[in-house]
């Protein structure tokens, strides 16, 4: 579906997967956030499982990804405010928050700065501080394309993820590669790359969130990620009294083990 | 290996889309001859069936050896997916049923091989898609064919049988121009030689029963889907691709672009044009196919590798009128080729014989090695007569646009030794002589 986001500068258009199944806020609502160059499809297999169990599911794609509009805002607290003004606009009361990646920390920032609204807060493959490295930030201003290559390759543990998302005879690795391009490709006048990884880069606000938030965490972390070790999710897994789950997968943990961040999520958002 | 380096081609010939069989340990894929998946309860049927779980029901719509083969060959091509089928026609049917329907128009290179014409020319007009052909060089004429209706664009990286070259940038950047997709078929090159993606081919599609499997022992297809074309944009500003872009009461009110940016074009191939056409690649099939691409790379270099020398060969004999191989600087597409095709030109080609029709037939009768049959492809050399046989239903002026004459005749060039295939031809080029100056 698509809304208007009232933001200070005006409203801005939104797009948000529903899982198949009109928006209802008067259900328990699921909200998905994904990361860095990615947009809402790798959320679709679990918001269309909470929208058909029982859950209304909302996986929008941040601004300037994909289908919603504008340039990419450019910082963590930046896309947290946008979150929760969407979450607004889509008329939604108290919600659950999943966030992959850079998506987890605009989860945590939304969730500390409205902990009364957030009910349950998930962070898959997180880490924090989630620190690019230099070299990798360099690619991404010089070569964006190639440096999407090298994250691509990162982010998958295995050249055989079954049953593979969203379904059979997907090649996860090719998959995720042009999603990445086509989305820094559709941005003509900005890095979306470099816009994202920075953003991920710079956030020094986790610690501080993290005594914010209110309500019950869980990590969901990949046991083979090389771009956000599971190592590095520890400290603020403690600070969040987070529960931990850990899966056999890599950074692409929903597409890698789908089945298991499903069992993850349920689990997590159980009443 | 996975996640530290970026595999090259002749790893992911042998790994892409297979680990080690989890329950068992089997290295080598196993042939999950099912027809259908146990649910672990009435739950998990109904989230399968409605897509909100990844997994198999039943394999005419998914079977995980075939997944195997359609990731492998995805990986290959620098695809986001890929769907195995039941020939190479079926992959050609599945790509423009996804996007076609009555009152549509393809865009066709002249240049196809019989079968592909036959299903443009004769059979899909009577479900009202039609087709105009163009000369695969004449970029004019793939612009001035475009029409309102027109949903494809199509050609063969290879031309059958006279190996025109696709100039698949030049084709691609019209069609994407005009919000259209490019699918080429892909059989003749493989991803060995061209990776039609890397050039801005759209769709791709593979008959498996020629290189991919290599052993003339089954008949596949592959489609495959780079993911790169932007159905929403061309919905957009065209209003064309309704059924990628807007809800499919026949599948659950399904917005396939919305259920996936990069796989909306796989998503209702399979869900609809598997689940309905039925045109699904046996397990069995899948797996030959599988140990044919694990030496691919292999395959290819040496098929390449001899057929340089039978091309070297027949061009310098008398009695040949001319080779058609785009490596040879007489080829019209030389230069496109040497661009493209840096690794070489496959292995299929086709001559002119100088003489008779009866001095074909005794050239044809005449040889050992190769066999005369209806195939491409084989680790076996073959040969044919395109005229009397694959090409058969089109008329004169059809043949000569595809660059075939009476007299041509197309090998496919085998993993014999070399020499051993010269011999051959000698052989059989000396009875074709004196057939010629016998009394009649």
């Amino acid at each position: 579906m698509k809304l208007d986001v009232a933001l200070p500068e005006g409203p801005r258009e939104a797009y948000a997967y529903t899982g198949g199944k009109p928006f209802d806020a008067s259900r328990p609502v699921v909200v998905f956030v994904h990361g860095a160059l990615h947009d809402h499809g790798v959320w679709t297999l679990a918001a269309r499982w909470f929208a058909n169990h029982g859950w209304s599911a909302l996986a929008p794609d941040l601004p300037g990804h994909a289908r919603s509009a504008g340039a990419p805002l450019e910082s963590v607290e930046a896309i947290a405010d946008w979150l929760l003004a969407f979450i607004d606009a889509a008329g939604a009361g108290r919600v659950a928050l999943v966030g992959h990646s850079m998506g987890s920390l605009i989860a945590l920032e939304a969730a500390a700065r409205a902990a009364e609204l957030i009910s349950h807060l998930v962070l898959v493959a997180t880490a924090y501080p989630m620190r690019v490295s230099a070299a990798l930030l360099e690619a991404a201003r010089s070569d964006p394309m190639g440096a999407i290559d090298s994250v691509n390759t990162f982010s998958h543990s295995s050249l055989a993820g079954k049953p593979s998302y969203p379904g059979p005879g997907t090649w996860l690795h090719g998959a995720n590669r042009v999603l990445m391009r086509r989305l820094q490709a559709a941005q003509t006048g900005t890095n979306l790359f470099l816009t994202d990884f920075l953003a991920c880069d710079r956030y020094r606000g986790g610690a501080t969130a993290a005594e914010k938030v209110r309500c019950p965490t869980t990590m969901v972390l990949g046991e083979r990620d090389q771009m956000t070790f599971p190592a590095e999710a520890r400290d603020l897994g403690e600070r969040l009294h987070a529960r931990t789950v850990a899966l056999g997968a890599g950074h692409a943990v929903m597409s890698e083990a789908p089945d298991d961040v499903l069992h993850a999520l349920r689990q997590a958002l159980a009443p | 290996m996975p996640g530290y380096a970026n595999p090259g081609f002749d790893t992911l010939a042998l790994h892409a889309g297979a680990a080690p069989d989890p329950a068992t340990g089997a290295r080598a894929v196993p042939i999950h001859l099912t027809t259908s998946f146990v649910f672990e309860s009435s739950e998990h049927a109904a989230s399968l069936f409605n897509m909100e779980r990844s997994g198999h029901v039943y394999s005419r719509l998914s079977n995980p050896t075939n997944a195997v083969l359609e990731e492998r060959v995805a990986a290959l091509e620098g695809g986001s997916g890929a769907i195995a089928t039941a020939s190479g026609q079926a992959a050609l049917h599945l790509a423009i049923a996804t996007i076609a329907g009555a009152g549509s128009h393809i865009v066709a290179s002249s240049a196809l091989y019989g079968g592909s014409h036959n299903l443009l020319h004769f059979t899909l007009s009577r479900f009202g898609i039609t087709t105009t052909f163009v000369a695969p060089g004449d970029i004019d004429g793939w612009r001035a064919a475009i029409r309102p209706e027109t949903r494809l664009l199509f050609g063969e990286t290879l031309g059958n049988p006279g190996l025109d070259v696709l100039d698949i940038p030049t084709v691609a950047a019209l069609a994407h121009e005009h919000h259209l997709p490019l699918l080429v078929d892909s059989t003749f090159t493989t991803p060995w030689l061209m990776r039609p993606f890397e050039h801005g081919a759209d769709l791709l599609y593979h008959s498996a029963t020629k290189f991919l499997s290599g052993h003339g022992t089954v008949i596949g297809g592959v489609l495959v889907d780079s993911g790169n074309f932007d159905w929403d944009a061309a919905t957009a500003a065209t209003g064309r691709f309704r059924e990628l872009t807007e809800a499919y009461e026949g599948f659950h009110g399904m917005v396939f672009s919305e259920e996936s940016t990069v796989g909306a074009f796989l998503l209702r191939a399979r869900r609809e044009g598997l689940r309905d056409f039925g045109a699904s690649m046996s397990p069995h099939t899948a797996w030959l196919v599988l140990q044919g691409i694990e030496t691919l790379p292999l395959r290819m270099a040496r098929h390449v590798e001899n057929t340089r020398k039978v091309v070297a060969f027949l061009a310098g004999h008398e009695l040949i009128a001319q080779v058609g191989y785009p490596e040879l600087e007489t080829h019209p597409d030389h230069a496109l080729a040497k661009r493209l095709l840096p690794r070489g030109c496959g292995s299929v080609f086709s001559f002119d014989l100088r003489g008779s029709r009866e001095q074909g037939r005794t050239f044809i009768e005449s040889l050992r090695l190769f066999s005369h049959l209806a195939n491409v492809g084989d680790c076996r050399s073959l040969v044919i007569h395109p005229a009397s046989t694959t090409h058969f239903r089109m008329d004169d002026a059809a043949l000569a646009r595809a660059g075939i004459g009476p007299g041509t005749i197309r090998l496919s060039i085998g993993l014999e030794d070399a020499d051993d295939l010269v011999d051959d031809l000698k052989r059989a080029l000396k009875a074709a002589a004196r057939a010629g100056s016998a009394p009649r």
